[in-house]
């Protein structure tokens, strides 16, 4: 538990630490502007439906994720989970009603402006994919590369997010010889590096223990007390229910192609 | 990212680079069909630039002289030979006119008779070589006038084989350049399915890429530049082996004809060094549009 809680602090302290160093992250992280921007849709979904196939994966969907809001979305298997987080970051187009995101139509979109977009939205995927021939360290820097800001100079932040997640002595090695946890700790990372306003897990903590589950929440959670706004698929009740416990969380439940609100929120 | 491409191509992006994993066929493929393509753009090259002298050479040569013959009896022969000559003189666009020698005919039919042959014991016709002046000659009204003057007088004005050799040459050096444009167009064609297989191969580190907020000009200039630096370095060692086979050839000489003819000449030696560039260039085309067709079939 020492562990966990020293893990959390360094956290703490390195969210801080690029919060206060990076001035563009400054004014969007300002408290003012958190103020000012609490409340409004940053990804919306408006009746959408979803087909592939021919068949209708998902109907009439809609939902609103406000800023600094913490969604779980929870329902049985191929119910259409990780559809719906595909369709909040525009990985899928909805083929019925609309998905915006920051205020803009996501079909409306360009290739460049989708790229835009993507930068701030930060995804762990549920298998983690990573650059196999790239080291740890890089793959977590990826978005610093693509969107052509300097990895060396951003070295010391680097290393601290990967000390934050527990994998500063694994920078050099190369992602298929993580186990299934690192994965989910590096895919984590890769999600954050950029500060991206939302972050979308698809089962952050399906491939790890129960330490290291509260581990990943715990850095979830940090984040979203930052004004971040999370959205996780899960069906880990317990993982909800440690969320709870820590902040307002709203469970969102896919049944029958639908979404509607689960347990308490009901 | 605000560089444009092809500076970012020419200077290009380390990190950009490293993020697509080093390919292994397709490395060496597009390295052997640039250098392929390139040596035997340099034969059509080769070919194609001495058909086009060759052309050149025989329509000017031929084109200035034409050959009289005077095909009479042998007491007749003398006075015709000197009647012809008189009305080359007074042709107008006719420089000079002379009757070859007993010798001169000798040695034309050397060849096929041998070097003693006694040309007063054959019926040989008379020659009279026939040197234009600028502008030529009107050889129909000679012809007519030789018919009535000098029965036995036959005007050839080379007309006859010159055209077809020199068709012959032209085509040939269309040939070649048919042969360089479907040099190239198979060389775009290859490096297409080389950069699709590359592509291809690559699926999931374009999902990663796109996932993170790669740009499509970024992912494809990791691509590009890869394909375009292998197409100029493997057309670049192709030239050089092309160049070298060429400068081998043997040297243009009278005895050996058109074969010993075919390399390049004085500036023509600096055309080669386009190649590996224009080859660059094609790499740089086909994989670009291979890349975007690619990268637009995902979201």
């Amino acid at each position: 538990m020492a562990n966990l809680k020293e893990t959390i602090a360094v956290g703490v302290n390195f969210l801080s630490y690029r919060c206060n160093v990076l001035p563009l992250k400054l004014s969007l992280w300002s408290g003012t502007r958190q103020q000012k921007d609490r409340g409004a849709a940053v990804i919306e979904l408006e009746n959408v439906g979803y087909s592939y196939g021919g068949g209708e994966l998902l109907s009439d969907v809609s939902v609103q994720l406000v800023r600094g809001s913490f969604h779980f979305l929870t329902g049985p298997s191929g119910s259409g989970k990780t559809t719906l987080l595909k369709l909040c970051y525009g990985a899928l187009l909805p083929t019925t009603g609309q998905a915006r995101a920051f205020d803009a139509d996501m079909s409306g979109l360009d290739r460049d402006q989708m790229a835009m977009l993507r930068r701030r939205i930060g995804v762990v995927h549920q298998d983690c994919r990573f650059l196999d021939h790239l080291p740890l360290a890089e793959n977590i820097a990826l978005p610093l590369t693509v969107s052509g800001r300097d990895t060396a100079q951003e070295g010391s932040d680097l290393q601290e997010l990967m000390q934050w997640v527990g994998l500063s002595s694994r920078a050099d090695a190369l992602p298929p010889e993580l186990s299934g946890g690192e994965r989910q700790r590096a895919a984590l990372a890769r999600a954050v590096i950029m500060s991206p306003d939302v972050i979308l897990a698809d089962e952050p903590t399906g491939n790890v223990d129960w330490e290291m589950s509260q581990r990943l929440l715990q850095l979830l959670v940090e984040l979203n007390r930052m004004g971040k706004t999370i959205l996780i698929a899960s069906h880990d009740l317990g993982l909800i229910r440690a969320a709870k416990s820590q902040v307002q969380v709203r469970v969102l439940r896919i049944s029958n192609r639908r979404l509607q609100l689960a347990g308490a929120d009901l | 990212m605000s560089r444009g491409p092809i500076r970012a191509l020419v200077l290009g992006d380390s990190q950009a680079a490293r993020v697509v994993p080093p390919s292994g066929f397709t490395a060496h493929l597009t390295l052997f069909v640039s250098g392929a393509m390139a040596f035997l753009v340099v034969f059509a090259l080769a070919l194609s630039l001495a058909s086009g002298r060759l052309a050149d050479r025989w329509a000017e040569e031929l084109a200035r002289s034409a050959t009289l013959r005077i095909n009479a009896p042998l007491d007749q022969r003398a006075a015709q030979t000197k009647a012809a000559l008189q009305v080359l003189r007074q042709t107008p666009g006719i420089a000079s006119a002379r009757a070859l020698s007993q010798e001169e005919q000798a040695a034309l039919l050397a060849p096929w008779f041998g070097a003693d042959l006694q040309l007063g014991d054959l019926p040989v016709p008379q020659l009279i070589e026939i040197i234009d002046a600028e502008p030529g000659y009107d050889a129909a009204g000679l012809r007519l006038r030789l018919a009535a003057e000098v029965t036995g007088a036959v005007l050839d004005d080379h007309t006859r084989w010159r055209r077809p050799l020199v068709d012959a040459a032209h085509s040939l050096r269309r040939l070649g350049w048919v042969a360089i444009l479907l040099i190239g167009g198979a060389t775009a064609a290859m490096i297409t399915l080389a950069a699709n297989a590359a592509l291809s191969a690559n699926a999931q580190v374009i999902e990663v890429l796109r996932l993170v907020g790669a740009r499509d000009r970024y992912i494809a200039q990791a691509f590009v530049r890869r394909f375009t630096l292998r197409a100029l370095i493997g057309a670049t060692v192709g030239v050089a082996f092309g160049l070298a086979g060429v400068a081998l050839l043997p040297e243009a000489s009278d005895e050996g004809g058109f074969l010993t003819g075919l390399g390049f000449q004085g500036a023509g030696w600096l055309l080669p060094l386009l190649i590996p560039l224009l080859g660059a260039l094609v790499a740089f085309v086909a994989t670009w549009s291979a890349a975007h067709r690619t990268l637009k079939e995902l979201i």
